[in-house]
């Protein structure tokens, strides 16, 4: 087998040395009723390229772009990914490393997660972001968690337009402690409606998702400051981090926490993981925050370099006290993202951000003009809901045969829109797909 | 010093991002505009972030730089203790970015998406097999995280039969994140000492072990490298006080095809996709932590579960006493295709010998190096040993400056400091894909610091000098933090 | 890390087990951790203290001290009201460290009982303390 280099040879001199008579000989020190009897019932090993071929098969059972046009957002988005990206993360001395606990033979990992920390910073305009946590999801349920700890408080209030399976994780998040969780409804025009906000007492965050499920741009700065007069941390979370490089981002509107998914930015969708929990915060709140975190020095030459830093607030420190429990977290795609960052730029980012929504609009102008009701009339970006109507489920169905995906029903979240569907958009999408979209649904 | 594989190569300065590249350059084939521009609320519009503006020769010139500094399996053994920094195979790699698998959104619907739904489900029947257990969850994220979905669990199963349990037991030897994830659930950690040898005494258990103790997390083997002998009486004690017994699996590389922990009394336990089934570390990430558990678990684990009906794979999320969801998605599929791939090239035959070379290997190093390194726990080991710089002491050299010197030599440190049990520890985990000659380097390496230690402590104390760079300032970082530029 | 008999242990100072030292001022007392602790901790990078009116009960713990790779929790010496905070440390945590019985001391308590501290360790009683740890 190619991975296990022992000869017949090594094991039996290093049997030897070892002072063992023979492998079970290693194995003595387990008692007996451990051991188990018999071999593991597993089917028989593949050589590579009968793997290549179980592999190749399997991934044919899948509908993908381009012989799929997949008209789905809601938390998974089809970017396109530049090749030399894939290329650079394909290199093993990133792949193939480990955390970055000994900095001087680690400086590659180190200086690319601080330069990925800093475009994140600047994406989202906040003071200090974190190496990475596992998705947009655990993100949220650990900055809910955060804001208790800074606000010493157990209330927080929940957007029902942060997707719904955002909410599900910080529900199971959030269980075991005596937590209380209040949700905002949301307003006709497809916003959150924060009013019930001031009435609440002992809000440790208010929490809203921008662009929200339903693609609508939220009001962040009212949002925020209607947290902060009830003494709460203002948590904005994210499923589509490149409308950031469109609209106003959070930090400059009273976010205190923001944090979301970052698959958009350069990481392939993989069936919904690995992804990327971004995660940012005020420089204020850094010793409060949750996840591995790189930080400029200097070594005993005086050269400049990185290490990991504030370790005092993580598990192998802290332990039962920790600001968490994560350890292993997403590091390697906050590498890809921050590669992919670098490679669009930050001309490129704008330019891409105003296609994005131009072509969004173009298709939502275009199924209003076939006479299709677009219930929520706030600014979108990349996603929007349209109602085909109770009886689309056959042409849905219908246009699925002619592998064009018509986006995802709503009535599963929210069972007072039937009918409803949510849309998605992006770069991917080219006019002749928009168009065999409309003509599809018009028939 | 001789000329050891630990030589200088071609180090670059290289400087940050945005330090480099010149407006108006781009990276990127920006997509045809096809559509024309549609007008943006003005109040909502903001400026974009400030990025540099870099070229494609920019990009990869940087991060090709940077790759050169890193330290990484591929360079060189890496005998990081509870760590497992197997080799990862290539193959794996070209099957996680089959375009069928990396473009498929996970909100397809099912009849388009067997593909991958069949992968799970077979991965879930690989690991409930080599675990011993009953049912899984491909799920969490990480060993954290499946730890964190481990307490959830039996938190919800105590739930469910109105206990409320406020205790969880913890050895001393636990890694960080046990009484991190019992925390996070709200549990009370307690801890129990190891005794002389090194492992967890019945009795230690059974004094502790009571009606509001929900149940204990135990690491087999330990961080120590040592099989928890006494694991099936431990259980019991537990059980009988309606206990549940949780593994952390994070060393199962010394005990596959040999232990199945379902059977020795272990109700659930998390595997580390990232440890032991050879998906890469990724410079700390991403990993997967599925969870495997027995029967009584099953109820209460995180929907949606996969379900084979006939020849069709489903999602499902009609399990009213699930925990909810760890993950908005199935967990990390893109590092799932490469555990499987890993476990249908190996086979049990594969995976067993694998286990048995780590553990041959463990304990070849151990005895090489007894005369050198004070080792705690005389006694064999499993797939890692543990020493400490007790016989260094007096000469000042540390378990820190041994380590900082291993990497003039052309070696990764192990280890340190870890586990707290052993003071100045230095656990070592080869792992199987190293070959003798790696390890006699890596054995002739240690030897040759110990010796220099005796005669000229300066070495140690002024390494390593042949990376990019010699020791850092952490107070500084730490004291002052820099996180941003 | 200092030998035992390198360590600054003034006399003008009662001591405690877990390494602090108390000062009496009179009306009130000073409390800091002592030449050992902070040998022992290393540089120390971040302090977490009181709030100013916070009472503790002695033994109770009222901050933390943090250095690179770890946290020390630090008890109270005597029962009190915390009547001041040096928060100098803030900025420069590593007082503690260059001058433990001077700049680098960490709260000012009223104390509930003014003959509390003279149930603390004298500095000859406190090195053989150290001494019988060895």
């Amino acid at each position: 087998m190619r991975y296990l280099p022992h000869t017949e040879e090594d094991v039996s001199s290093m049997l030897r040395a070892a002072g063992a008579e023979d492998m079970d000989d290693l194995f003595s020190m387990i008692p007996g009723n451990c051991k188990m009897n018999g071999s593991l019932n597993l089917p028989e090993a593949l050589t590579e390229w009968e793997l290549n071929a179980l592999m190749d098969g399997l991934s044919e059972k899948m509908a993908v772009s381009p012989e799929y046009k997949i008209f789905m957002g809601a938390g998974s988005y089809n970017h396109y990914i530049p090749e030399s990206v894939s290329y650079l993360l394909s290199r093993s001395e990133f792949s193939t490393a480990y955390t970055p606990y000994q900095p001087e033979i680690s400086q590659g990992t180190l200086q690319a997660i601080y330069e990925y920390q800093t475009l994140v910073t600047r994406l989202l305009g906040m003071e200090v972001a974190n190496a990475s946590m596992y998705d947009g999801a655990s993100a949220l349920a650990e900055a809910l968690l955060m804001a208790t700890r800074v606000t010493k408080r157990k209330k927080v209030a929940l957007s029902e337009l942060i997707h719904p399976y955002y909410r599900d994780v910080v529900r199971t998040y959030l269980e075991p402690g005596d937590y209380e969780i209040v949700e905002l409804p949301r307003l006709e025009n497809g916003r959150t409606d924060i009013s019930g906000v001031a009435g609440m007492d002992d809000l440790a965050a208010v929490a809203i998702q921008s662009p929200n499920f339903f693609g609508c741009i939220e009001d962040l700065r009212t949002t925020g400051a209607v947290a902060h007069e009830s003494g709460a941390l203002f948590v904005l979370s994210f499923t589509e981090p490149l409308a950031y490089g469109l609209f106003k981002n959070p930090g400059c509107q009273e976010a205190d926490i923001v944090c979301g998914e970052g698959q958009s930015l350069g990481i392939p969708q993989s069936f919904g993981g690995p992804g990327l929990g971004m995660f940012a915060c005020r420089m204020k709140h850094v010793r409060d925050m949750p996840g591995r975190v790189v930080g400029k020095t200097t070594d005993v030459d005086g050269r400049p370099g990185f290490v990991l830093t504030l370790a005092t607030r993580e598990q192998h420190i802290r332990r039962e006290k920790a600001k968490s429990n994560i350890c292993t977290n997403n590091s390697l795609c906050a590498l890809a993202s921050a590669m992919y960052m670098a490679s669009v730029g930050g001309t490129g980012i704008r330019e891409l951000a105003c296609l994005n929504y131009d072509k969004t609009e173009y298709l939502k102008r275009g199924l209003s003009e076939a006479g299709f009701g677009i219930p929520f009339d706030s600014p979108t970006f990349n996603e929007f809901v349209v109602e085909f109507g109770e009886n689309f489920k056959d042409t849905y169905k219908k246009l699925l045969e002619q592998r064009i995906i018509a986006g995802i029903p709503l009535v599963t979240w929210y069972p007072d829109l039937p009918g409803h569907y949510l849309l998605c958009v992006t770069e991917s999408m080219s006019r002749e797909d928009m168009d065999a979209l409309i003509k599809g649904v018009r028939s | 010093m001789k000329e050891l594989q630990g030589t200088s190569g071609l180090i670059f300065n290289e400087p940050l991002l945005w330090e480099k590249g010149k407006k108006g350059r781009r990276g990127f084939s920006m997509p045809r505009r096809d559509v024309v521009p549609s007008p943006v609320d003005e109040g909502l519009a903001g400026d974009g972030p400030d990025f540099p503006d870099l070229s494609e020769v920019d990009v990869v010139r940087h991060y090709t730089r940077l790759s050169q500094w890193n330290f990484g399996v591929d360079t060189g053994m890496y005998p990081l203790g509870s760590c497992t920094m197997k080799y990862n195979p290539k193959i794996n790699e070209r099957e996680a970015s089959l375009p069928g698998f990396a473009g498929a959104h996970p909100l397809l619907p099912q009849e388009l998406s067997q593909g991958a739904l069949e992968l799970m489900y077979r991965l879930e029947q690989h690991l409930a097999e080599i675990t011993g257990m009953d049912a899984v969850t491909l799920q969490p994220s990480a060993g954290a995280h499946g730890e964190l979905a481990g307490m959830l669990l039996i938190h919800a199963y105590h739930k469910s039969r109105g206990s409320h349990r406020s205790k969880i037991i913890v050895p001393d030897t636990a890694h960080g994140t046990n009484p991190a994830s019992a925390s996070l659930c709200g549990f009370n950690s307690v801890s129990v000492q190891s005794n002389e040898k090194g492992i967890i005494s019945t009795e230690a258990v059974a004094a502790i072990m009571d009606e509001d103790t929900a149940g204990i997390m135990i690491t087999n083997p330990n961080t120590l490298g040592l099989f928890e002998e006494n694991i099936r009486e431990i259980a019991e004690i537990v059980h009988s006080k309606g206990g549940l017994v949780y593994g952390d699996g994070a060393n199962m590389n010394a005990v596959m095809g040999i232990v199945q922990m379902g059977k020795i009394g272990v109700d659930v336990m998390h595997l580390n996709l990232h440890k032991t089934f050879s998906t890469p570390h990724g410079g700390g990430g991403p990993g997967s932590g599925p969870v495997c558990v027995k029967d009584i678990l099953k109820p209460f684990l995180p929907v949606p579960r996969i379900i084979k009906k006939g020849d069709e794979y489903l999602l499902s999320g009609d399990f009213p006493e699930s925990i909810g969801k760890l993950q908005a998605f199935y967990g990390n599929f893109g590092v799932m295709i490469k555990a499987c791939s890993y476990i249908m090239s190996m086979s049990s035959e594969g995976l067993k010998r694998a286990s048995q070379l780590a553990v041959l290997n463990a304990n070849y190093i151990k005895e090489n190096l007894r005369d050198s390194l004070y080792l705690p726990y005389d006694r064999p080991c499993m797939h890692e040993c543990v020493f400490s710089d007790k016989l260094q002491k007096d000469k000042k050299i540390t378990t820190l400056d041994m380590a900082k010197r291993l990497m003039d030599y052309g070696f990764h440190p192990p280890t340190i400091y870890f586990p707290l049990v052993v003071h100045g520890a230095m656990m070592i985990e080869p792992t199987e894909t190293e070959s003798k000659e790696d390890i006699d380097r890596f054995i002739e390496a240690l030897k040759a610091i110990v010796a220099e230690a005796g005669k000229d402590p300066n070495l140690l104390k002024k390494a390593p000098v042949r990376p990019k760079l010699r020791r850092l300032d952490e107070t500084a970082a730490a004291r002052k933090p820099c996180l941003a530029g | 890390m200092k030998e035992i008999e390198e360590l600054f242990l003034p006399e003008n100072v009662r001591y405690t087990e877990m390494h602090e030292w108390t000062r009496d001022d009179g009306d009130n007392v000073t409390i800091g951790i002592d030449d050992y602790a902070q040998d022992q901790l290393g540089d120390i990078v971040f302090v977490e203290l009181p709030e100013i009116g916070a009472t503790f009960e002695k033994g109770e713990e009222f901050g933390t001290l943090e250095s690179v790779k770890a946290v020390s929790e630090i008890y109270m010496p005597v029962s009190g009201e915390i009547i001041a905070i040096n928060e100098a440390l803030e900025e420069a945590p590593e007082l503690i460290n260059s001058a433990p019985y001077n700049d680098g001391w960490i709260i000012e308590v009223k104390p509930n009982d003014p003959d509390e501290i003279n149930t603390l360790m004298s500095s000859s009683e406190y090195l053989e303390m150290l001494k019988g740890e060895e």
